[in-house]
């Protein structure tokens, strides 16, 4: 494996280091009331919002809708999503410095399964709050349903709610991306490699073994 | 009437006294029976570009908060300018049941005094702390005129945290001014009062003004970072009126000015007793040297009895301490302490240009504003260019210290400000009208009128080293036609004016509650920025504070109850409350459990005799209630706080007095019986 290849696997390794630097998502709300804007962090450990109040905020507004309270504790995510990031992060490393070439694919690959399997989740709770109302709740609209944007934007009563992906999960995109540069340079690598190898006496293993 | 105030000022001023004023009684006298024209000569006075000068577009921020005294108010209000739009009052020596100020459990304390509670006042001059000669937006300093205190305001949380009563004073008017650098606040008396280095009482009739009657000058210190005043020492001065007061700057640094009259020592019809000389005096006081012989032990120790109360950051509560004795220096032994500088009769202002070399002396009875000078004054100290002796005290001559005299000014000139750009602005009591003069050459160089009879004027900054000299604000005593009419008592008026030209331009006239004497302004950007959204809750150290739902209760310690309560939009907790009795004394501690911006709640419950609460986010606060009647009381929140305000309401059950009801309390679901 290329030095190149190494230097770049250590960076995706440290890209999705920022998920503990940075959140993975956030969702923005305005309304006339709230010029300055609520924010609402999603991490891969926690959730918080832009200011060390701004859930318990959230979760008054959304008492009046019976909304179940959004708190750490509802999330056995949190718990759990840390260790695959550290096992993505130790894989990436041993890869990159063992130059482990044939690794890189399915480390890419089950990273992009992971990702997929966290936003089908993250999708089914926004599903699971907006829809799951308490019955004695004081504001009550026929066949409304507060489902915040998955990506992009929506209104929301009073609310104009915005949901983007934040440094921490851009910083799995990279990860992904990085990984998926290294396997088509390595690819290109081991193809020059074995051409180089087809010209030479010297005998490849395949064709020892044919 | 402005072709008659003109002829007036250009005639009169050599005139004899009596019949300026007297010019001054018809100028006010005709104001409401020429009401139309005086509203043509001002609007013709606002230029057409007036309006945009004045206007801050909806959701915009004016450009420099100002703080206006309430005067009888008690209170401090606070405007932006240059809209005049106001945006705050805040209770200082008087109660405020809007928000419980005074009323509730934690505040009544601040307004202990030596008198007894004194819940009011005649509240003056705001003056702000200061860095290095310039207003540094952190405290607001204000006087009570009647009941001799001396209060500081936090400009964090634009609350009263600190009053300090003044012993050996009666009527402090004569401050609050701040030195330099804040290292002293500086109050003097109004009236002279009899004072007894023993402290004791002692049978004295109003014949033996001269002989007993005394002033003092207190110098409250105050701890640069906290601001916490403390009463460092006082020095008992000659049995005058002090009446306006300003600190050095520059050269004069070390040094604070004092205005006096009523020098000739009357004790009844001062109005003619005391304008019999025709000079009183300014009294220059070296503060530095002062310090330092209080430091030294030159101090005597005066028995005292006075009060200070202080708001806790933490907890919000107010305690008062009583403090039992006070350090008094006496001129005739400490040399160097103080001298005497003849000024023309009754002076009112004493300001020190922004240079720190002139001390302009505003005699609302003199046809002249006389300007001293501070580097005379220092070589005429040098050469003992005396001309007597008052108690010890060197009187140093007039004309030795005068830089010179600003001629025909306009009729009763009462307190000049400065704009950092070599002019003066003094208000005219008498000639209703602002006059800007060259402090170079003493010239006047620009008269505008006001509406009506000028007290007091302010330029932010007027008063520091380096003046915003944008515009000024004139605060005037009689409104009259100014506004609609609202029967016999009317809103006091305040004009702004653009002072940025060569021509005062007025911009704006605006309504002022209570009757600002003064006021100071202050670059926005100073203050705001510092400026709290709430109280954390997490430090509030209240001891009744109930920090969440949980920790609300009720309990009874004899006939004492206790109600933790909590409230959050949109509901208290407990909402349901019984096992009260008649005569039982209830305090509702009510905790805002909110930590949000502008999310404060208001508490309130049927026929208390006090007041309602307003709460901020992360405070608590204490109704004492003690129900008179049997039956179900209901409470609720005062303050608009969410969709459910209206529902944010309990019930409280008063049983008869004697029985044996016991407590009980819940919110929603029911808890069980304690």
């Amino acid at each position: 494996m290329k030095t190149t290849s190494t230097i770049l696997l250590l960076i995706a390794a440290a890209s999705l280091g920022l998920l503990f630097l940075f959140p993975m998502w956030k969702i923005y709300l305005q309304a006339p009331q709230y010029p300055e804007g609520l924010e609402m962090h999603i991490w891969v450990n926690k959730i918080s919002g832009n200011t060390e109040f701004t859930l318990q905020n959230f979760n008054i507004l959304n008492h009046y809708i019976g909304m179940a309270k959004i708190e750490a504790d509802s999330f056995k995510e949190l718990v759990y999503m840390p260790y695959f990031v550290y096992f993505f992060i130790g894989s990436a490393v041993l890869i990159a410095l063992f130059r482990l070439r044939k690794l890189v694919l399915p480390w890419v690959g089950l990273l992009a399964v992971a990702s997929l399997v966290g936003l089908a989740d993250f999708y089914m709770w926004l599903h699971k709050f907006g829809t799951n109302l308490d019955p004695q709740a004081p504001i009550k609209i026929p066949g409304m349903t507060y489902i915040p944007p998955f990506i992009g934007s929506k209104d929301l009563l009073n609310f104009h709610a915005l949901s983007l992906p934040a440094i921490g999960g851009l910083g799995i995109g990279l990860a992904i991306l990085l990984g998926l540069l290294v396997y088509l340079l390595e690819r290109k690598a081991g193809r020059l490699e074995r051409e180089r190898n087809n010209n030479t006496p010297y005998y490849t293993l395949k064709n020892i073994q044919a | 009437m402005k072709s008659i105030a003109d002829k007036f000022t250009k005639t009169a001023p050599k005139a004899a006294m009596l019949l300026t004023l007297a010019a001054g009684l018809m100028l006010q006298g005709c104001g409401g029976v020429e009401g139309s024209s005086a509203n043509a000569v001002g609007s013709a006075q606002a230029d057409a570009d007036a309006a945009s000068k004045v206007y801050v577009a909806p959701g915009k921020h004016d450009e420099l908060y100002t703080f206006m005294s309430g005067g009888f108010s008690g209170q401090v209000s606070v405007y932006g300018l240059p809209s005049g739009r106001q945006l705050k009052v805040i209770p200082v020596f008087s109660q405020n049941p809007e928000n419980g100020y005074g009323y509730n459990e934690e505040t009544k304390a601040m307004l202990n005094t030596s008198f007894g509670f004194v819940p009011w006042d005649d509240l003056h001059h705001p003056k702000l702390s200061r860095t290095d000669g310039m207003t540094d937006g952190r405290w607001l300093f204000v006087n009570a005129n009647n009941t001799p205190r001396v209060a500081r305001l936090d400009l964090k949380t634009f609350e009263t945290v600190e009053i300090m009563e003044i012993p050996n004073s009666a009527g402090n008017h004569c401050s609050p001014y701040p030195t330099n650098d804040n290292e002293y606040v500086v109050a003097g008396t109004r009236f002279s009062v009899p004072v007894n280095p023993g402290g004791e009482y002692e049978d004295i009739s109003f014949d033996q003004y001269k002989e007993k009657f005394k002033g003092t000058i207190s110098f409250i210190k105050v701890d640069k970072e906290h601001g916490d005043m403390n009463l460092d020492f006082q020095i008992l001065v000659p049995g005058f009126d002090y009446d306006l007061a300003n600190g050095g700057k520059g050269p004069s640094s070390d040094w604070i000015f004092f205005t006096t009259y009523n020098t000739e020592q009357a004790s009844t019809l001062k109005e003619i007793g005391a304008s019999q000389n025709d000079k009183d005096f300014l009294a220059a006081i070296n503060w530095k040297l002062a310090a330092k012989y209080a430091n030294e032990g030159k101090a005597k120790e005066f028995p005292a009895h006075y009060y200070h109360n202080k708001l806790d950051e933490k907890s919000h509560i107010a305690k008062s301490e009583i403090k039992k004795k006070v350090r008094v220096l006496l001129p005739e032994e400490c040399p160097g302490l103080i001298y005497l500088i003849p000024v023309p009769k009754s002076p009112h202002g004493i300001d020190v240009d922004p240079t720190g070399e002139f001390m302009t002396v505003s005699g609302k009875l003199a046809s002249i504003i006389p300007v001293h000078s501070f580097s005379k004054m220092l070589k005429a100290i040098e050469k003992k260019d005396y001309i007597g002796e008052i108690e010890g005290i060197p009187v140093l001559r007039y004309e030795s210290v005068l830089a010179g005299e600003v001629k025909e000014p306009g009729l009763g000139p009462l307190h000049t400000e400065f704009d950092g750009k070599g002019n003066a602005y003094t208000s005219m009591f008498v000639s209703s009208e602002v006059v800007k003069w060259r402090i170079k050459d003493f010239q006047v160089l620009d008269r505008i009128p006001v509406y009506y009879s000028i007290g007091h004027l302010v330029i932010p900054g007027g008063d520091t080293k380096k003046p915003y000299g944008k515009y000024l604000v004139a605060m005037n005593k009689i409104t009259k036609d100014r506004y609609l009419p609202t029967g016999p008592e009317l809103a006091q008026s305040a004009q702004l004016i653009d002072i940025s030209g060569d021509k005062m331009k007025l911009l704006l006239d605006f309504p002022t509650i209570g009757e600002p004497h003064y006021a100071q302004a202050i670059e926005a950007k100073k203050v705001a920025d510092k400026s709290v959204k709430m109280y954390s809750l997490e430090e509030n150290t209240h001891p009744y504070a109930a920090k969440n739902e949980k920790e609300a209760r009720v309990e009874r310690k004899g006939n004492e109850v206790h109600v933790y309560m909590t409230a959050i939009r949109s509901h208290l907790t407990p909402d349901n409350i019984e096992g009260i009795n008649v005569g039982d004394e209830v305090y509702f501690h009510v905790t805002n459990l909110e930590q949000d911006w502008d999310v404060p709640h208001g508490f309130a419950i049927m026929g208390a005799n006090n007041a309602e609460l307003l709460i901020m986010p992360g405070a608590t606060q204490t109704l004492k209630w003690v129900p008179q009647k049997a039956g179900i009381v209901p409470m609720y929140c005062t303050d608009f706080c969410s969709a459910l305000h209206q529902e944010m309401q309990g019930y409280i059950k008063v049983s008869p007095k004697g029985t044996k009801a016991p407590l009980a309390f819940s919110t929603g679901a029911k808890k069980p019986r304690s």
